[in-house]
């Protein structure tokens, strides 16, 4: 027992996160620097993610450079020169939970399942993007440099 | 409060927020502190629609509810005018008070639910369902008796439920973990997409949604935002929805009531 809980330990390293039916990821400072899957994200399809207004929302609050998008949100930075003023890592962690860094944030964590109250019967145990769009929405914010 | 809201409602936002200035107090600042019906953030055109009666698609509903208030029902074969008599005098200002305490249950009764008690107590009737056309147009024709009225909804009798009305209106839901407060006291005035967040006061209600196409409850829009934020909405009629009405009537407390009210 003493031996698993030892052993338990030394496999976990600080600021790692596992939640049930996601992918385990670890926090370092304001950041997750690895990728959470094992293939690179594609900007491409990041920035239809980015979008779509029923999967990645962002434009509901923020506003962005997709000038064909119209109705654009003023509730949050604009994401212009994101990719400027955060690392890939920094802009992981603001996505996946962001309330770790501002627990009184709006902006919601998208890759978190824990933690929350009366998710409607359609949503339960799923996060709002899935790894390998999280990764694909970092590659696209990433190419916003200005 | 009541003044600068009128105000507002017949002169449009900006020439208020001029009349702030001289003041001395910043439009800012004013955006911030005063309180703003959904009305003075419409479109011209859409403010035209509610303030015309005869463009306003509500008053076929208060048309509707008027016919029904006369209309005999249940096994008591007895319309709501027979005891009621003039609903310009009887129901003027009971759309102001409600959600009220009612001394049978204890518990606070939303206009809805007073109604369907009466058709069920008084009438012999089967209760409307929720949401059903013929509530709504009960209801609305009994709302539109308090139009102008201020929001007075100050029992204190009801502290207790108005506290946990407060205290769900400040419970992050769903999946996006979310707050009504979040959006509707800390980031109304900006916009959500290309609509403006309201300050969430629930002062023309039932009202005609352009959205909808239909009439609708005050409980019909808290569950829409319920589902918005991706949690499972609070039943109609259940205890939370209606301290959550409970709280949101006394934010609005001195506002101008304008059912039917149109929105966008």
């Amino acid at each position: 027992m003493a031996l698993a809980l030892l052993l338990g330990a030394s496999a976990t390293p600080p600021g790692a996160v596992a939640e049930a039916g996601l992918r385990p990821y670890v926090v370092e400072g304001d950041a997750i620097p690895a990728p959470l899957t094992g293939t690179p994200g594609d900007a491409g399809r990041g920035r239809a993610v980015v979008a779509d207004r029923q999967r990645g929302l962002c434009l509901l609050c923020h506003a962005g450079p997709l000038p064909e998008e119209r109705f654009q949100g003023t509730l949050a930075p604009d994401l212009a020169g994101a990719g400027a003023r955060w690392s890939e890592g920094q802009l992981r962690l603001r996505l996946v939970d962001g309330r770790r860094l501002n627990p009184d944030t709006i902006m919601p964590s998208y890759y978190r399942v824990d933690g929350l109250t009366r998710v409607g019967p359609g949503w339960r145990g799923k996060p709002v993007l899935t790894a390998e769009e999280i990764e694909d929405v970092v590659a696209f914010l990433a190419t916003l440099r200005d | 409060m009541r003044g600068p809201e009128r105000f507002l409602r017949r002169f449009g936002a900006g020439v208020a927020a001029a009349a702030l200035g001289l003041s001395f107090v910043g439009a800012d600042e004013a955006r911030r502190t005063e309180r703003r019906s959904g009305f003075d953030d419409m479109s011209r055109e859409t403010q035209a629609m509610q303030r015309d009666d005869t463009a306003n698609p509500g008053m076929l509903w208060v048309q509707e509810g008027e016919a029904l208030w006369n209309r005999k029902e249940g096994t008591a074969a007895r319309a709501c005018a027979e005891c009621h008599g003039d609903a310009a005098a009887s129901m003027r200002g009971v759309a102001a008070r409600h959600p009220a305490f009612d001394p049978a249950t204890e518990q606070p009764i939303g206009l809805e639910g007073r109604i369907n008690r009466c058709r069920q107590v008084h009438q012999g009737a089967d209760a409307f369902a929720w949401e059903s056309q013929d509530l709504l147009a009960v209801t609305v024709f009994v709302a539109h008796q308090s139009r102008g009225m201020p929001v007075a909804a100050e029992d204190p009798r009801l502290a207790p439920f108005r506290e946990n009305g407060r205290r769900l209106f400040g419970e992050r839901l769903g999946q996006l973990d979310l707050s009504c407060a979040q959006c509707h006291d800390d980031n109304a005035g900006k916009r959500l997409a290309g609509s403006v967040v309201p300050q969430g006061h629930p002062t023309g209600y039932p009202l005609y949604r352009l959205e909808w196409q239909g009439l609708g409850s005050l409980q019909r829009r808290l569950r829409n935002c319920m589902a918005g934020v991706r949690s499972e909405p609070h039943a109609y009629g259940s205890a939370a929805l209606v301290e959550l009405e409970l709280f949101l009537m006394s934010r609005a407390g001195g506002m101008a009531l304008e059912a039917p009210a149109v929105r966008p």
